[in-house]
């Protein structure tokens, strides 16, 4: 399989449905392709779980289509789909050994024991759970529980695709970051498409090449981590990414750019001339605290903040500042001097970004991808 | 949980302690009392040590009773365990057919005892029973409860059926009931077939209850005594006689009290017994 | 969630004969009720051709009758309320102490579950008339708790263990005493626990013969007596018999009514 392809998908847990909020996944179309690592992230109830259901088949889209490669698989069966799933909560068959639990799926096939036996050394070796074969699963750990379930994905031979749907929250702290480097391992030796639920961010970054973030029963951008930290789509995702978070402050449009409690910030023509093109409820300015500029002393253009309180987080601060009665977060490295009681800042234009509904609003040259242009 | 060591909750405890006690050790006593003395009156009784136990374990009546008892206990586990089983796995789990399934299953158990043998004993007549008519001029069956011994056995059998079944199947459905979805999600994803989910999942979520099941079962028809009674009284002669009855017939019948006070702590043994091995038996696979 | 496709009629047809094996001699019962004497023995109506509430009137007109119904309903709740109340107290000692002789005794209550009644039917008949409360309502009722006491400990545990405990601590450090923290918060806490246990102590008060027979004569006469003794010089009165035996059905499904949503939990005893 090379793709899956998620096409005008909406689902909608009540019959009749009477408007988004009915909605658990709005109307997306979206395409996942063959061998990548992805991340969905999000916050608890935005969908994520039921869209890994419904790719899985254990759900059927009450609207839309799902699509492996040119297939139409809505009525497909799980047993029927070549994918795997992880869950939350680590599945072992008590009543089996390690061994039979990880040859469960290849004896359901019908596989011959020699074949069994060879596939089940294989993944065992990979999970390190050679020396627990023998060994009853009801006694195990939570993460080696976790790992038999990883196991029982993988050790089918027909499989095009993992997913994930949180399969690290039981685990402890320390052994978390054991288990995400073993997948990652996984995905590069066995070139499988793995799509790895999440609400950890650090989790997301650390195991996927792309993340999509869900929010509110759609994905709102989906791309690197770098590019959901430089140029976040929505204000979900730049307050999501990053610790802390992107500062986000509404303002109202002003001859030259816009403005906030008499603070005025100019914006490149182009997209002055978006903005008035464009219709809006709510506007906003969104810059990551990583961006904003701190000057020595006072400067030219640059605006009077009240310093109202610091962190020192060792190798860097984060500063409160009080901008025009609007509360601002930014970071300083830690070789940077601390501005007493007024701090003299600006927004740099590149990073600097406007958003018209929560949406990320550009200059007409790039456009946002087919998949993230929002319904309503 | 984290219990607290402390021995003042025998305060917390002492009125349940006590109640029971009045009505277990009092009584306890005084069967034991009686289980080594001969008793002819209030005035007259002497010591007789060990005798009534002898007589007891080598009188042909109870040996018979014994086995007929054991046979018994051992024919409605057999069907309603599975039965049981196979009836929660069948019934919806909500709405509004969830419900009344519930209230439906739990009437027989509501019934005072002799209500049920009196049910039956109606139902099985071959005059004015509907079981009874329909088997002997539709079926062209005879069958007659009061006459023959096997078929006495039978209807004995399917009352206890009738009105049991249902704490079986009640205790395996909250059993599966408890078995989180994402076993059975994972199960679809392993492609594994109806019956692998019911011998790897289901079974082995249900062996709690079930361990409740049985033994509940087991201790109670082995101690059963008025659903038999109302119907046959016992007979056809004393095919359907079962221990309780024995007992009773010994003491209040025929007051013969040392005798029966021997047999009474027999008996209580038997069961202790068998439930200590059940109960062994089933929890033994726990403590790999 | 999509189940598997197993064809429902699998699952239903043997459910619905099971369920109609259960309800055919009831309905026979209640059938029975309504007819007279000679229509019974005349022989086999599915419908009583001739309707009559006969039977039921006797029931409700004759002091030997109906005086049953209250009898065995009041020593019941009597049953009920006392095991209820002393099984409470002793049921949150096992869930949140450990005490000298917990284990043991825990045991030894279990262990009275299981004797059979017939054993204590002489030494209960001697006890109960040798403090004077032989034939009353008291003495079934006491009785009986040699039963329903270890079972509703045992249910109540069960449902106890599944509170927390820090929310006694809570409660304490909130200033509260012990018998308000019990009363004010645990209690509603555990109400459907309470439920069940009611209903199962009711459940087996009611459905018992031996001992409520053994144990009264005259005042406290149970229902289930008062049915096994009916029989006259005319031979069993089927129709007056059939009556009494439906409305002693009738309290059990108003109980099932009131604990319906809990029936579920509950025949777990707390302990799934």
């Amino acid at each position: 399989m090379a793709e899956i392809r998620l096409q005008q998908l909406a689902h909608s847990y009540s019959a009749t449905p009477s408007g988004p909020e009915d909605y658990a996944i709005r109307e997306m179309t979206h395409i996942w392709e063959q061998g990548g690592a992805y991340a969905l992230l999000g916050p608890s109830g935005c969908g994520k779980s039921t869209l890994l259901n419904i790719i899985s088949g254990l759900l059927s889209p009450s609207e839309g289509k799902v699509m492996f490669d040119s297939t139409v698989v809505n009525d497909m069966s799980p047993e029927q789909r070549n994918i795997a799933q992880v869950f939350q909560f680590p599945v072992v068959y008590d009543t089996m050994t390690v061994y039979d639990n990880l040859a469960f799926p290849l004896r359901n096939q019908g596989m011959a024991e020699a074949k069994i036996q060879i596939k089940v050394q294989e993944i065992a070796d990979v999970l390190d759970l050679q020396p627990l074969l023998k060994k009853k699963a009801k006694g195990l750990t939570a993460d080696e529980k976790q790992k038999v379930s990883m196991g029982r994905g993988l050790v089918r031979d027909d499989v095009s695709a993992i997913l994930f749907d949180e399969p690290l929250t039981v685990i402890d702290p320390h052994l978390k970051w054991k288990l995400r480097r073993k997948l990652k391992q996984i995905h590069e030796q066995f070139n499988i498409t793995m799509v790895y639920v999440t609400h950890d961010q650090l989790e997301a970054s650390t195991f996927a090449d792309k993340i999509a973030v869900m929010y509110g029963g759609q994905i709102v951008q989906f791309g690197t981590p770098r590019e959901l930290f430089e140029k976040p789509h929505h204000t979900f995702v730049g307050y999501f990414i990053g610790s802390p978070g992107m500062n986000l402050i509404e303002v109202k449009p002003e001859a030259g750019g816009v403005g906030f409690g008499g603070i005025h910030l100019p914006l490149p023509d182009a997209l002055q001339q978006r903005l008035a093109s464009t219709q809006w409820t709510t506007l906003k300015v969104g810059i990551r605290p990583e961006f904003v500029h701190v000057w020595d002393g006072p400067f030219d253009d640059a605006m009077c903040a009240d310093v109202t309180y610091v962190e020192d987080l060792g190798t860097y601060k984060i500063l409160t500042l009080d901008l025009a009665g609007q509360s601002l977060k930014v970071r300083l490295q830690e070789d940077k001097p601390v501005p007493q009681g007024q701090a003299w800042i600006s927004f740099p234009a590149q990073w600097l970004m406007l958003y018209a509904d929560e949406f990320l609003l550009e200059a007409a040259v790039n456009q946002l991808p087919a998949s993230e242009v929002p319904h309503e | 949980m984290s219990k607290v060591q402390n021995n003042k909750a025998w305060w917390l405890v002492l009125p349940v302690f006590l109640l029971v006690a009045f009505s277990a050790i009092i009584p306890m006593m005084t069967v034991v009392n009686y289980s080594v003395q001969d008793i002819f009156d209030q005035s007259s009784r002497y010591f007789v040590g060990a005798d009534w136990f002898r007589q007891v374990l080598q009188d042909p009546r109870l040996h018979d009773s014994l086995l007929r008892q054991f046979i018994y206990s051992f024919c409605v586990l057999l069907i309603e365990i599975p039965l049981g089983i196979a009836i929660a796995l069948t019934m919806p789990t909500k709405g509004r057919w969830s419900s009344l399934c519930l209230i439906v299953m739990t009437i027989p158990l509501l019934i005072p005892w002799n209500v049920v043998g009196t049910i039956w004993q109606i139902f099985g007549r071959g005059d004015i029973g509907l079981l009874g008519w329909f088997l002997n001029n539709v079926l062209h069956i005879s069958y007659n409860y009061a006459a023959n011994a096997s078929d006495a056995w039978v209807t004995v059998l399917v009352i206890d059926v009738w009105h049991w079944t249902s704490l079986v199947a009640l205790l395996c459905y909250s059993g599966l009931r408890a078995i989180p979805d994402v076993y059975y999600q994972a199960a679809r994803i392993d492609r594994a077939s109806n019956w692998a989910v019911f011998r790897h999942i289901q079974l082995p979520k249900m062996k709690s209850v079930l361990l409740i099941a049985v033994m509940l079962r087991f201790m109670d028809s082995f101690m059963i005594y008025t659903e038999p009674f109302v119907l046959t009284g016992g007979g056809p002669g004393n095919s359907t006689t079962f221990l309780s009855q024995t007992l009773t017939t010994m003491a209040l019948g025929q007051f013969d009290l040392g005798p029966a006070a021997a047999f009474s702590l027999v008996y209580f043994l038997i069961i202790l017994l068998v439930s200590w091995v059940f109960y062994t038996a089933m929890t033994h696979g726990e403590k790999n | 969630m999509k189940k598997r496709e197993t064809s429902p009629w699998k699952k239903i047809v043997p459910l619905w004969i099971y369920l109609l094996f259960l309800l055919v001699p009831i309905y026979w019962l209640v059938n029975m009720s309504f007819k007279t004497n000679t229509e019974i023995l005349g022989g086999l109506t599915l419908f009583p051709q001739d309707f009559t509430l006969a039977n039921y009137k006797v029931i409700f007109t004759d002091e030997s009758w109906y005086s049953g119904y209250i009898n065995s309903l009041y020593y019941v709740c009597l049953n009920t309320v006392i095991s209820l109340s002393v099984a409470l107290p002793a049921a949150y000692a096992f869930s949140r102490y450990r005490f000298l002789g917990d284990k043991h005794l825990f045991f030894w209550l279990l262990t009275n579950r299981m004797a059979p009644p017939a054993v204590f039917l002489l030494p209960f008949f001697q006890l109960y008339s040798s403090i004077g409360l032989f034939d009353t309502h008291i003495a079934v009722a006491l009785a009986h708790c040699l039963f329903n006491v270890p079972l509703a400990v045992w249910i109540l545990e069960g449902f106890m263990s599944g509170v927390p405990k820090e929310i006694d601590e809570t409660a304490y450090i909130d200033g509260y005493s012990f018998p308000k923290f019990f009363g004010k918060i645990f209690i509603p806490l555990i109400g459907s626990g309470i439920g069940v246990t009611a209903f199962f102590c009711f459940m087996f008060s009611w459905v018992e013969l031996l001992l409520a027979r053994t144990l009264t004569s005259v005042n406290a006469k149970p229902i289930a007596a008062v049915m096994t003794r009916t029989v006259s010089a005319s031979g069993i009165d089927w129709g007056v018999l059939a009556a009494a035996g439906v409305l002693t059905i009738l309290p059990g499904m108003l109980v099932i009514w009131f604990v319906r949503n809990h029936v579920v939990k509950g025949f777990a005893l707390g302990r799934v």
